[in-house]
């Protein structure tokens, strides 16, 4: 399914096909991985595990993106036809996207709270243009901030205690951390320089799935 | 033994059944260690059901039991969250079953005792006490509730009348003391029988008092609080072989305890990076080994064990051993990662191997063998191609246990659609048994099930994709000498005995 060692020969119809399709793959990954870490980040309590899990997750996908050296383009055709394969939750991410020219996931979908959430992941420093205007982010011949901006919001998602623009989107695990900072300090004697950041409330999260009843399960059998 | 009035409605329905406690050949029974899991046949002995106020009974319940909830009677059973039960432990003899709720409650079993007229209830267990441990409570600092869900319980080895177990949520563990009380003084000086004051102008003549025999009552006090030492998730605890102290380990650190000394622990292993933006790996579980006091383990959710030796140093974060298996190359995915975190780690009662579950597999380690497990076994390997379904799910962070049997010759762990597997480590045999209501007559024996993978399904078989993935068996007990065990299926307590016991 989401085999890393997908071989792509070279520049070759098919191949080029199979290769978009397992970048689509791994790009929806992404999306649904940002988006839980999101939905985690929002809870009061976060899943300490969980939010390493899937941040590991999200790491070892940009890794791999970078690895690839190229932001393959996904023109718009390839992109409309591969959404039977892709997951449901993606899908109402995406599908306004994949419908639009060329722009990638943009909020707007289904899901009441996912635009609230895709904007906010993107952050305010870039708010304008989550990822871009100008046609397909992963163009390669695009401007540094097209190529960057997903690099950006990971680095929104991971932005370090010490920044000292404290952005909407707060870091990860600095936010799970500073409210536990008093007593931790107490604990271990250990003090640092943390901002003072109040979590979110958290009403929204009440447990994803149930997309794996008794029956079939959407996606693919 | 006398129930107190609120907890007839604990008492379950089962039959009672006659027949000899032989082989079919009538030849005496093999001790019920040896026999594994292949020969023996798994008969259900009793269901018990985690009791809320609200929580109603089904239309086979006690007619008593209809009457005491009937003003919450409806035509259907359901349960609140707070009944689903969260952690199931014996204790070190096996007469007696704990398990912890997510509501804070603690009910304890205890086993029917043998009698001459009927034998064949022995393996029932029946509500023994129920106290509720943990209340929510409310951390001001973060402005959160912090959850009163009992994550483990650990019982004590006996060393008196009393019994004594340690319950703990995600911050707090505590010490209960069970005891019974089945006297009572009678005939005091200065107080009448109701406990109020007599007047002492009409006391003329000084009587001893005596201990007169009372109805039993089980009674549950909280004799040590330890609080204040977690920042994070407390997800194990483990009494140690010294029985003076014991560890409880959260996402990033372990600390030791003494059992008497509840104002302070000690740290002696600490993950947490200096930045936490660093941070790609915690501690999902953490035992102590169970005849060598300086030896515990600890899992991570990178899928490695740690064995440490407190006499090496004060703070335990370089450990003796490290067990982890390489790789597999061909099974590579995005995630990899997230199935090889350990969810239970769990050393055999002879201490030389230790179990650990993921989510995918249950490995058996030897301790003189760091590279690479001895054995694995596949749970349910037919998930492997849904991975990214599970994931979107969130199924796949659940966290399943494993239990050896009292021999180390069996291991058992749960699955989905209330399926648990056992695995024979001598045979190599394996079965897959359910544990529903529907499918399950008293001291009827369980029939084997199977999951059908591919191509065609057979009468009997259920497919992969009518698996019900919110029916999760995640906790599950095996009695230490026996081959009793205890599965919990949401808010079901269902304890299976094997036939030729």
């Amino acid at each position: 399914m989401f085999a890393r060692g997908l071989k792509r020969k070279c520049a070759d119809g098919d191949e080029d096909m199979e290769g978009a399709l397992a970048s689509l793959q791994r790009q929806s990954l992404l999306d649904m991985s940002l988006v839980k870490l999101q939905l985690c980040h929002m809870l009061v309590e976060p899943n300490l595990c969980r939010s390493v899990l899937i941040a590991n997750t999200v790491r070892q996908i940009q890794e791999e993106m970078t690895q690839d050296g190229t932001w393959r383009v996904m023109a718009p055709q390839t992109a409309g036809q591969a959404p039977r394969d892709r997951l449901v939750s993606t899908e109402i991410l995406c599908r306004a996207a994949w419908e639009q020219d060329g722009e990638l996931p943009a909020p707007g979908s289904a899901d009441g709270d996912a635009p609230d959430l895709v904007s906010h992941l993107c952050g305010a420093p870039s708010a304008p243009a989550p990822r871009s205007t100008q046609g397909c982010v992963w163009d390669v011949d695009g401007p540094g901030e097209d190529r960057g901006s997903l690099q950006k919001s990971l680095d929104q998602i991971f932005e370090t205690l010490e920044s000292k623009t404290p952005s909407s989107v707060e870091g990860l695990f600095g936010d799970m951390d500073s409210p536990y900072y008093d007593l931790d300090a107490v604990l271990t004697g250990m003090v640092g320089s943390k901002s003072a950041r109040r979590p979110l409330p958290s009403s929204l999260f009440r447990g994803q799935g149930g997309f794996l009843q008794a029956g079939r399960p959407p996606g693919p059998a | 033994m006398v129930l107190q009035p609120n907890e007839r409605r604990y008492r379950d329905w089962s039959h009672r059944r006659l027949g000899p406690w032989c082989s079919p050949t009538g030849s005496p029974a093999p001790l019920s260690c040896e026999t594994g899991c292949g020969e023996g046949s798994w008969i259900l002995v009793c269901r018990l059901l985690v009791p809320t106020q609200v929580s109603l009974l089904s239309m086979e319940e006690d007619i008593d039991t209809r009457k005491i909830n009937n003003s919450f009677l409806r035509d259907h059973s359901y349960a609140t969250e707070a009944d689903i039960i969260s952690t199931v432990e014996f204790n070190h003899t096996g007469e007696l079953l704990a398990t912890g709720d997510k509501g804070g409650r603690v009910v304890i079993f205890q086993r029917e005792q043998e009698s001459k007229n009927q034998v064949h209830r022995r393996g029932e267990y029946n509500v023994y006490s129920t106290f509720q441990s943990h209340e929510p409570e409310f951390d001001y600092l973060k402005s959160l509730e912090i959850e009163e869900k009992i994550n483990k319980i650990r019982w004590l080895p006996q060393q008196n009348a009393a019994y004594f177990l340690l319950s703990t949520n995600d911050k707090t563990v505590k010490l209960w003391k069970v005891s019974e009380r089945d006297k009572r003084p009678e005939g005091y000086n200065l107080k009448d029988e109701e406990g109020r004051l007599r007047d002492p102008a009409t006391i003329t003549t000084l009587r001893v008092p005596v201990l007169r025999p009372m109805d039993l009552m089980v009674e549950a006090t909280p004799r040590r609080v330890f609080a204040n030492a977690h920042t994070y998730h407390i997800n194990s605890i483990s009494v140690n072989s010294d029985y003076e102290t014991y560890m409880s380990a959260d996402d990033l650190r372990i600390n030791l305890w003494n059992f008497e000394i509840t104002n302070q622990s000690f740290n002696i292993v600490d993950i947490k990076p200096a930045n936490m933006e660093e941070l790609t790996e915690v501690i999902t579980a953490a035992e102590f080994h169970p005849h060598h006091c300086n030896t515990f383990v600890y899992s991570s959710s990178k899928g490695t064990i740690r064995l440490c030796d407190m006499r090496a140093s004060a703070l335990c974060d370089r450990h003796t051993k490290f067990f982890e298996e390489p790789e597999d190359p061909s099974n590579r995915s995005f995630f990899s990662e997230i199935i090889s975190s350990i969810s239970d780690v769990k050393f055999s009662h002879s201490g030389r191997y230790i179990m650990t579950r993921d989510y995918l597999t249950v490995k058996v380690w030897d301790l003189n063998m760091e590279n690479r497990p001895i054995e694995t076994y596949q749970v349910h390997d037919y998930l492997r191609s849904k991975l990214c379904s599970l994931y979107e799910n969130d199924c796949i962070f659940d966290k399943f246990e494993c239990v050896w049997n009292g021999s180390d010759s069996v291991i058992m762990t749960g699955s989905y659609n209330n399926f648990f597997r056992m695995f024979d480590r001598n045979t190599k045999r394996d079965v897959t048994l359910e544990a529903s209501r529907e499918n399950s007559k008293p001291r009827a024996i369980l029939k084997p099930r199977k999951v059908c993978v591919g191509g065609k399904r057979r009468k009997d078989e259920i497919s992969v994709d009518s698996l019900d993935f919110s029916k999760k068996i995640l906790h599950t007990a095996w009695h230490p000498s026996e081959n009793i065990i205890a599965v919990a299926a949401t808010n079901n307590l269902y304890i299976f005995q094997d036939k030729v016991n």
